[in-house]
């Protein structure tokens, strides 16, 4: 079950971590009526900011004003609760498998440097694609294929398939 | 108890929070136990050396869609009051197009990253705080993409019904292709040259 790794930590098997994943978001399903996700909780932490600062841009804003302003409480939503909760439960594992350390993981062949300028270019493109297409891989595709809704396949294998042509292309970060 | 218990009110709507923690710990526990904390492990399914996010990914959809079914068929759940996301054929395929670059980029997705940065791995939280910066523009930048972003509406539209076949012939259609892709995986594993990581 367990695979010894070279730095002297351990994963559990990937399907065994599947079933642990799959029956997180069933129980999800079960009791909240829906699924996981991430992004979601970075956009309601951003427009609950927006809206301290700047109230008025918020209110004449056609996208924040979905989501703070009014009687809204951004800040007091079920994928902020649940995106602390990832937090710490990835935390408990960290500890369990002894896996805390503060490094940057970086391929030999690239600086650090290199690493976290992607690191912060990825997030930013990520972060966007995901308003966009109203969710990232847990939100939109892995609890939209759940549901079977049309739209998680279909962003499912846009992010997968444009993922596997421009690894190709950025090879030289990662192998 | 039929489900969802929040929904369908059996258990308070004050407890919803609770659960969304603890559902969470879960979700965080079994990101990094995978070894979703890790970018280049992540990766690997992109050149072959490692097929973790394959293996996880899939193994989730199918249980969770099975048992979905199941709870359903038993009368378990009540399938109508589940959150099923609308589709917007236009901005699911751009929005997706724009997070697999942002994905070969930066080794993660959101929850990943999230997964990585409580392990202490500073590529996750500094791509955690891209993620920021991007979701800021696009909020900013709204007006220019708001007609991408509803045209092509087609409402909470299910896969099956497009197909024409029923939910349990889809979702056995989807075994059957995890399957094919956990054997897949292992066959290409075996010829490709390890990565040490």
């Amino acid at each position: 079950m367990k695979k010894i790794k070279n730095d002297g930590s351990f994963y559990v098997n990937p399907y065994l971590g599947g079933v642990i994943l799959g029956t997180v978001l069933l129980l999800s399903f079960y009791i909240s009526g829906r699924g996981l996700g991430a992004s979601g909780a970075v956009k309601n932490t951003i427009a609950a900011t927006v809206n301290v600062v700047a109230p008025q841009h918020v209110e004449k804003s056609a996208y924040y004003s979905q989501f703070a302003g009014g009687d809204k409480r951004p800040m007091n939503n079920w994928l902020v609760y649940e995106v602390l909760g990832v937090l710490a439960g990835a935390f408990i594992s960290g500890i369990i498998f002894n896996r805390l350390k503060l490094k940057v993981e970086h391929s030999p062949k690239i600086t650090s440097r290199r690493r976290l300028v992607f690191a912060l270019l990825g997030g930013l493109i990520f972060g966007f694609g995901s308003q966009l297409a109203r969710g990232c891989t847990s939100g939109a595709a892995l609890s939209g294929m759940a549901v079977l809704s049309l739209g998680g396949y279909i962003t499912m294998v846009a992010i997968f398939g444009t993922a596997f042509i421009a690894a190709w292309i950025f090879r030289k970060n990662w192998t | 108890m039929i489900g969802p218990i929040i929904s369908s009110g059996i258990v308070s709507q004050a407890w919803d929070n609770i659960f969304a923690l603890i559902l969470g710990m879960g979700f965080g526990f079994a990101l990094e136990s995978s070894g979703f904390s890790s970018s280049r492990k992540i990766i690997g399914t992109f050149f072959g050396y490692d097929f973790v996010v394959v293996k996880v990914f899939f193994t989730a959809a199918i249980v969770a869609s099975v048992g979905l079914l199941y709870l359903s068929y038993f009368g378990l759940l009540d399938f109508s009051l589940l959150y099923i996301q609308p589709t917007f054929l236009t901005s699911a395929i751009v929005g997706g197009i724009i997070m697999g670059i942002g994905f070969a980029m930066g080794g993660f997705c959101p929850g990943t990253s999230l997964a990585a940065s409580a392990v202490g791995r500073i590529d996750g939280m500094v791509f955690f705080g891209g993620m920021f910066i991007g979701v800021f523009l696009f909020s900013e930048s709204f007006p220019l993409f708001e007609n991408m972003y509803y045209s092509g509406s087609l409402g909470a539209k299910m896969i099956n019904t497009t197909l024409g076949i029923s939910p349990e012939l889809f979702t056995f259609f989807l075994v059957l292709a995890a399957m094919g892709m956990f054997f897949g995986a292992a066959w290409v594993q075996k010829k490709v040259k390890k990565v040490e990581y």
